[in-house]
C-alpha cells in the first residue's frame, strides 16, 4: 500500500449526527433540562439532547469501547468530548436521556458540568507521563473532584460558572494561568548542575535560556559547564527543558500553589490572569489533603458570596483582596507581591480602599 | 498481548475509591492486556511513594517524513520496569469540535490496542487524540494504520500546533462565524508547517465562536479567532417580559453590569444603546432567547496568548478587528497574514521565543509595520502613557 502522508484529519462533517447536519448554523436556543443535559432547539424545531458525563481524561480503550457500546444503543453511533475532556452523548429521543444517565452512572461517570456548576478540571500529564512535573496531575484532580462531586452533579447549587484547572509546572500546558482556581505545581529549588552537561548540552542555549540571568558559564575541573547564582533562580525551569542536565525535581521542595480569580470568557468583565493565592501546599500524595481542603474553602467563599453569574475574580474585586484573604484565612506573605517585570502594575496605586 | 507483571499498588488503589471516575481503574483496565500499562502501574506507585516522577526528556523518535506529532518519553528506571524503559506518546489532529462516530473511535482503539499501552488522553490540552506509551518499533505500525482510517499525526516541537475549536455552529446558537470549517481549513492549508517544525519555538491557533470564548483561545493560542458582531444585538421584548415576570430583576441582575453602562430598563422594556456596546456576551448569556448576537457576524483576530514560560505569561491582543472569514478574500487575507507574520518570527525570532514575546520585544508598532497591518486604536486599551517616542522623522534624516 502506498504510504500517505500530510491528508490531516478526517473531514468533520464525517461525523456529525444527522439533526446536527441538518440544523448546521441554525440553533435558535438552549437549555438545561435537568443537570448536566441540555437541549438545543434550532429553527426547524428539531431538539439535540446532550448528556454531558464526568471523565478522568486518562482513558483507556475499554473505556472508550464502553463509551460506543452507550453511544450505539442511545445515540445512533455519535458522540463527542469537550474542550474540559468531559464526554458528550447527543440524541434526538427524549426517552433516551433516563435510561443512558442509569448507565453512566453505574459505569462510574456520573453526569453534570452544564451551566451553572463546577465542571471537570482541565488538567496534564504529571508522573503518569512527564519529565517535566513537579507534582502529579490526575491524582490531585481526582481528589478535588472526590470533594466537590455535588457541585458537578447538581446536587448542590452554586451561583455561576467556576473553571478549575491544573498544571503540574510552569510550563502550565492548559490555560491554568486564567482560571477561577488554578492549581499549579512548582518546584523550590534552583536546578542541580550535572557533572555531564557540556556532553549533552550547548553550553551557550543553557546561559540564553534564563529569563533572569541566573546561568553562566563555568570551568570546573577544567571542564566547561555552567553555574547557577542561586539568588537569582525563580525556579521556572525553563533551562531544564532545554538542558536535561539541570534537573529540577526535588522530592521534599516541590509542591503546589494555588491561584485564583483567573477568567478567559469576555462575558462582563476581561479576560484576566489568576492571582497568588496560596505560595505552596506540599505534595502529599495519594490525596492531597491540604490541596482538596484549600480549594474547598475557596469555593465556599465564592459559593457564599459571589453575585448571580459572578465569576470568582469579579468577585474578589468588588469585595477586595483583604477580605478575600481573611476569609479564606490565607496569610498574606512577601511571595504574593509581585517582583518580576510588570510588578508595579500591582501594587495598589490609589486611595480607594476597601477597609475593614 | 500477555498480562503483564502485577505491581502491589496500594497508594494508587486509594484512588479507586470516591464518586469521580478513577485513572487508576482506566490504567488497571489496560493492565489487563497491556505489559506496559501494568509497569505503569508500577513506576507510578513508586512515584506516590518517593513523591518524584520518573520520567526523561526524549531524544528525536517519529515517523518517517516527520519531524512532529510523536515525543519521545523514557523512563530512568528502565532497569525496573522494562516495559516502560521506552514509553513514546503519539499526538493524532483530533477531528475539529471533537465529534465522533463509533465506527471512528473503535478503529483507533484497536489500532492502539495492538500496537501501544491502550492508554490515551481525550483529549490533550491543545486538542490531539493522545496514544500514551509504546516503543519506536512501533511507530510507523501505527501511522500506517492511523492513515488507513484516515486519521493523521498531531503538531509537536516548534510548529504549528494541531488547530482546535469550539463546536461553533454544529450545536451553538451564539457561533458568530463557523468555527469547524475555519478550523478545518486552517489546518489543512498548514500540514507541512504542522508535521515539519521549522520555526522559532510552537505557534497555537485555537478558534472561539462568540466572546465567551470555550476554548480558551486569548489565553493558550498565539493567534485567537473569536467570534462576533458588527451591528446591533437582537431582542424580542416579548421573551424579556417573560424573564422579568418570571423573577430576574433586569435592573439590578443586568443593566447595572454591563460593562458599558450601555442599557437602559424602564421597568416593561429594555433599550440598549449598541453603539457602546462591546459585545461582552454577558446580557446574552444571561437572557438566553431573549436576546441574541446581531446578524452582521464574524471575528476577531488576536495574537501572542501564551503560558509562563520564557518571559511571562501573555494574553493576545487585537490584530484585526473584524474579518468576515465567510469570503474567499478574508480566507486569503487570513493565511496571507500567517504566512508574513511567520516570516518575520522566523527570521528574527529567538529560540524558543513565542510570537508575543518577541512582537513585544521588537515593539508592537514596528511588528505590525512589519507583517505590513496598520496601527488601528483598537489594538491597544490605550495610547502610550510614556513620552520615549522613537519617531521616525527625526531617524531618517
Ligand atoms: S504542565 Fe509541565 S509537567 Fe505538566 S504535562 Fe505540561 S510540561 Fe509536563
Ligand atoms: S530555573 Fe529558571 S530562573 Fe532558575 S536557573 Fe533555570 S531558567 Fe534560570
Ligand atoms: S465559544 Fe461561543 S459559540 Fe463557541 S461554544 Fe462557546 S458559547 Fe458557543
Ligand atoms: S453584550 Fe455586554 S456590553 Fe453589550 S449590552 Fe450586553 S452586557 Fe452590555
Amino acid at each position: 500500500m502506498e504510504r500517505r502522508t500530510d491528508i490531516g484529519p478526517p473531514h468533520y462533517t464525517k461525523f456529525l449526527p444527522p439533526v446536527i447536519q441538518k440544523n448546521y448554523g441554525k440553533w435558535k436556543y438552549h437549555e438545561g433540562v435537568r443537570p448536566g443535559v441540555m437541549v438545543h432547539v434550532a429553527e426547524s424545531g428539531d431538539k439535540l439532547y446532550t448528556i454531558r458525563a464526568a471523565s478522568p481524561r486518562l482513558l483507556s480503550v475499554q473505556k472508550i469501547r464502553q463509551y460506543c457500546d452507550l453511544a450505539d444503543k442511545y445515540c445512533d453511533g455519535y458522540l463527542r468530548f469537550t474542550s474540559r475532556n468531559n464526554v458528550e452523548f447527543l440524541t434526538t429521543k427524549e426517552e433516551n436521556i433516563e435510561p443512558l444517565i442509569a448507565e453512566l452512572e453505574a459505569l462510574g461517570h456520573p453526569v453534570g458540568g452544564v451551566g451553572r456548576s463546577i465542571s471537570n478540571i482541565v488538567h496534564t500529564q504529571g508522573w503518569v507521563h512527564c519529565h517535566s512535573a513537579a507534582t502529579d496531575a490526575s491524582g490531585i484532580v481526582k481528589s478535588v473532584m472526590d470533594d466537590l462531586i455535588d457541585y458537578f452533579t447538581g446536587k448542590k447549587e452554586v451561583p455561576g460558572k467556576l473553571r478549575i484547572a491544573l498544571a503540574c509546572c510552569l510550563n502550565m500546558c492548559g490555560a491554568v494561568h486564567c482560571s477561577d482556581i488554578a492549581i499549579l505545581g512548582i518546584h523550590r529549588r534552583p536546578p542541580k548542575v550535572m557533572a555531564n552537561l557540556s556532553q549533552m548540552c550547548e553550553i551557550p542555549n543553557v546561559v540564553a535560556a534564563c529569563p533572569t540571568a541566573a546561568i553562566r558559564p563555568a570551568k570546573v575541573d577544567g571542564k566547561d559547564t555552567v553555574e547557577i547564582i542561586e539568588e537569582q533562580c525563580m525556579y521556572c525551569a525553563n533551562c531544564f527543558s532545554v538542558c536535561p542536565a539541570l534537573p529540577m525535581a526535588d522530592a521534599e521542595l516541590d509542591g503546589v500553589s494555588i491561584w485564583v480569580g483567573g477568567k478567559v470568557s469576555n462575558a462582563r468583565s476581561q479576560p484576566m490572569f489568576s492571582k497568588l493565592a496560596v505560595p505552596y501546599l506540599p505534595n502529599n500524595p495519594p490525596r492531597w489533603p491540604e490541596v482538596v481542603q484549600t480549594v474547598r474553602k475557596i469555593v465556599e467563599i465564592w459559593v457564599e458570596h459571589a453575585e448571580p453569574d459572578e465569576r470568582m475574580g469579579e468577585m474578589i474585586q468588588r469585595i477586595g483582596w483583604p477580605r478575600f484573604f481573611r476569609l479564606a484565612g490565607i496569610q498574606f506573605s512577601k511571595e504574593h507581591i509581585d517582583d518580576y517585570r510588570y510588578a508595579a502594575l500591582s501594587l495598589k496605586r490609589t486611595a480607594q480602599l476597601h477597609q475593614s | 498481548m500477555a498480562e503483564g507483571k502485577k505491581y502491589e499498588t496500594p497508594k494508587l488503589d486509594e484512588l479507586e475509591k470516591g464518586a469521580w471516575p478513577s485513572f487508576v481503574k482506566e490504567i488497571k483496565a489496560a493492565a489487563q492486556k497491556s505489559p506496559m500499562a501494568a509497569a505503569l502501574l508500577g513506576q507510578l506507585e513508586q512515584s506516590y511513594n518517593e513523591k518524584i516522577g520518573h520520567w526523561k526528556h526524549g531524544g528525536i523518535v517519529g515517523v518517517v517524513g516527520y519531524g512532529g506529532g510523536v515525543i519521545g518519553r523514557y523512563s530512568d528506571l528502565g532497569d525496573k520496569y522494562p516495559e516502560v524503559a521506552h514509553f513514546h506518546t503519539i499526538r493524532i489532529n483530533h477531528p475539529a469540535g471533537w465529534f465522533y462516530t463509533t465506527e471512528a473511535l473503535r478503529g483507533l482503539c484497536d489500532i492502539w490496542e495492538e500496537h501501544g499501552s491502550g492508554l490515551t488522553n481525550m483529549h490533550g490540552s491543545t486538542g490531539d487524540i493522545i496514544f500514551l506509551g509504546t516503543t519506536t518499533d512501533q511507530l510507523e505500525k501505527v501511522f500506517s494504520k492511523l492513515t488507513a482510517l484516515g486519521f493523521d499525526l498531531g503538531g509537536s516541537g516548534s510548529d504549528v500546533r494541531t488547530p482546535s475549536c469550539c463546536n461553533g455552529m454544529a450545536r451553538c446558537e451564539w457561533a458568530c462565524y463557523d468555527t469547524m470549517k475555519v478550523c478545518y481549513n486552517l489546518t489543512m492549508a498548514f500540514q507541512d508547517e504542522i508535521h515539519r517544525p521549522a520555526f522559532p519555538y510552537k505557534f497555537k491557533m485555537k478558534m472561539a465562536g462568540c466572546p465567551n470564548d470555550c476554548v480558551a483561545a486569548i489565553a493558550r493560542a498565539d493567534l485567537s479567532i473569536i467570534g462576533t458582531w458588527k451591528d446591533e444585538i437582537q431582542q424580542d421584548d416579548e421573551l424579556i417580559k417573560k424573564f422579568a415576570d418570571e423573577g430576574l430583576d433586569i435592573q439590578r441582575q443586568i443593566v447595572s453590569r454591563c460593562p458599558t453602562r450601555c442599557m437602559d430598563w424602564d421597568g416593561k422594556k429594555l433599550t440598549i444603546n449598541n453603539e457602546n456596546c462591546v459585545k461582552c456576551m454577558f446580557c446574552i448569556n444571561s437572557m438566553p432567547r431573549a436576546l441574541a448576537p446581531g446578524k452582521e457576524r464574524g471575528a476577531m483576530v488576536l495574537l501572542g496568548a501564551k503560558a509562563p514560560i520564557v518571559q511571562g505569561a501573555q494574553l493576545s491582543s487585537v490584530l484585526i478587528p473584524f474579518i468576515d472569514l465567510e469570503d474567499e478574500e478574508s480566507w486569503n487575507d487570513l493565511k496571507q497574514l500567517l504566512e508574513n507574520i511567520w516570516e518575520v518570527w522566523c527570521e528574527e525570532g529567538k529560540n524558543r521565543e513565542r510570537v508575543g514575546e518577541f512582537a513585544l520585544r521588537v515593539g508592537f508598532g514596528n511588528f505590525l509595520e512589519a507583517i505590513g497591518l496598520e496601527p488601528t486604536p483598537e489594538m491597544v486599551a490605550y495610547p502610550r502613557d510614556n513620552p520615549y517616542v522613537f519617531y521616525q522623522t527625526a531617524k531618517k534624516e
